[in-house]
């Protein structure tokens, strides 16, 4: 019990602070990009400057550590009450040691707990597998581009997009001009297509776990995943919005069914600081890594 | 398009000599202040703030911090969304002389026009890359409403040094997202073939 609470401040420290492989290098890409001497260059490059200093720091890479969101898997019956609390003394404990910045205020009085415990806070899903073992995979979400992300209800008039790919991929492009660099560009969309509003949310908050180098199986998807991240990239919004030719480092999309009333287009905007982090335990063996079995399609 | 070094306190002439694209690098003081703080300027209009603030820069950030050997130190300190600021800022501009607003995803049309009358600049800073500029904060001098606003929403006085950041509003007026938002949008209409308003 204690040393999983420990395992859980160490992932932790790792999301905050240790940028994913696949994302640095979609960066480093987008860098190579971009023309040397614009606005758009010097953000990229200080970007890659911090992805550094944080990691040799074990500082937060961005000051705002996001809202948490955990994906357990753990044998099927396996009592969750002591995964929660040890995630809860986790998350306690990372804000101690600065990994995580005090970031959970109540909503009404605005009085942070000073913990990042709260009501409806770590967000925890548990799945049961039916390996010995249990597997945790962890996401940090900053406010910024929380507060990009949006829901579509087709048709809608105002795009002139219907209840078809076509129109999905109307919605999806739009929300990239609507966010500009608000989200921290370059950002990645995780898209749901379907579903009712919340699982929509869900499902499309799940894309991020996706490593962005993943083909969707899915060959629908995969050709709408391509297409919206190379047009994104001709809107020329760039990086932090200082216009330039990387404005999104990837889109990763998954369906589910609906009801034959609603058709809703769930866009969820990450920051080009999507930070996750995975561990998976069996008895005494330990192995951190950035493979998250969430979201997989 | 520019690169610029310039120090606080900030002169006028200084402030409208910037243009949008320039590339700055600020040395001297800024003061950090979010949601909770710009109410606060706003409503209770506290005096101690007027000297700090008077041709320094406001910083739109919630930074991790961090007490060593009894001094603060800043972990990180990246900047935050400005737009929430929209409300307060041209009165924040006109009460306490700030002459330059630093943060992320630029502001509206009323702190726009506060800054081409009262000669003001938006600076955008990285966005996430709260490490690296936190390693510019050479000196915490002090902290204001500590205990009151928590960590986040606190009055940090930061002491920078080259601190990084871009014009993305200047005093002349121009402001660079309602440049890049107008091409885009004309880019989208392209892509889906049709005008949208």
């Amino acid at each position: 019990m204690k040393n999983l609470q420990e395992t859980f401040t160490e992932l932790l420290r790792r999301a905050a602070t240790d940028l994913p492989a696949d994302v640095e290098s979609a960066i480093e890409r987008a860098l190579r990009e971009e023309r040397r001497g614009t606005a758009a260059h010097s953000a990229l490059t200080i970007v890659l400057q911090n992805t550094a200093a944080a990691r040799e720091a074990s500082a937060p890479l961005c000051q705002d550590t996001g809202t948490h969101t955990w994906y357990v898997y753990l044998p099927d019956g396996h009592p969750t009450e002591e995964i929660r609390k040890a995630i809860r003394g986790a998350t306690a404990q990372a804000t101690r040691k600065s990994y995580l910045r005090p970031n959970q205020m109540e909503s009404l009085s605005g009085v942070n707990s000073g913990d990042n415990l709260g009501a409806g806070h770590p967000v925890i899903h548990f799945v049961p597998w039916k390996k010995p073992g249990l597997h945790a995979d962890v996401l940090l979400k900053g406010g910024g581009c929380e507060n990009c992300s949006t829901q579509y209800s087709l048709p809608d008039q105002r795009l002139g997009a219907g209840r078809d790919l076509a129109g999905v991929r109307a919605c999806l492009l739009d929300a990239v001009h609507r966010a500009q660099g608000r989200g921290c560009a370059p950002g990645i969309l995780g898209v749901a297509v379907g579903g009712d509003r919340a699982v929509g949310y869900r499902a499309a908050k799940e894309q991020f776990f996706r490593p962005l180098h993943d083909v969707n199986p899915d060959p629908q998807l995969a050709g709408l995943e391509a297409d919206v991240l190379s047009c994104a990239n001709r809107l020329g919004v760039g990086p932090m919005g200082f216009g330039g030719r990387t404005t999104l480092l990837g889109v990763k999309a998954t369906r589910l069914h609906r009801l034959p009333a609603s058709f809703f287009v769930t866009v969820a905007y990450m920051c080009w600081a999507c930070r996750r982090a995975s561990v998976t335990v069996a008895g005494k063996d330990v192995r951190f890594s950035q493979t998250a079995l969430a979201g997989r399609p | 398009m520019a690169v610029r070094e310039i120090q606080t306190p900030l002169d006028e002439t200084t402030i409208r000599s910037l243009r949008v694209g320039d590339e700055v690098f600020l040395s001297g003081i800024l003061v950090t202040a979010r949601d909770v703080a710009h109410k606060f300027m706003v409503e209770k209009k506290p005096a101690f703030l007027r000297p700090l603030l008077r041709g320094a820069a406001l910083y739109h950030c919630g930074p991790v911090m961090r007490k060593e050997r009894g001094r603060w130190k800043a972990v990180s300190a990246g900047p935050t969304t400005s737009i929430r600021e929209e409300p307060y800022t041209a009165d924040v501009i006109q009460n306490y002389r700030v002459r330059a607003i630093v943060g992320k995803g630029g502001m509206g049309p009323r702190t726009l026009e506060a800054c081409r009358r009262f000669g003001a600049v938006y600076l955008h800073a990285v966005g996430g890359a709260a490490v690296t500029l936190a390693q510019r904060v050479v000196h915490v001098r002090e902290v204001h409403m500590l205990e009151e606003f928590g960590m986040p929403e606190a009055c940090w006085v930061f002491e920078v040094d080259n601190f990084p950041a871009v014009v993305t509003m200047d005093a002349a007026g121009a402001s660079l997202h309602a440049e890049i938002a107008a091409r885009s949008h004309t880019a989208l209409e392209r892509f889906l073939g049709r005008a949208i308003r």
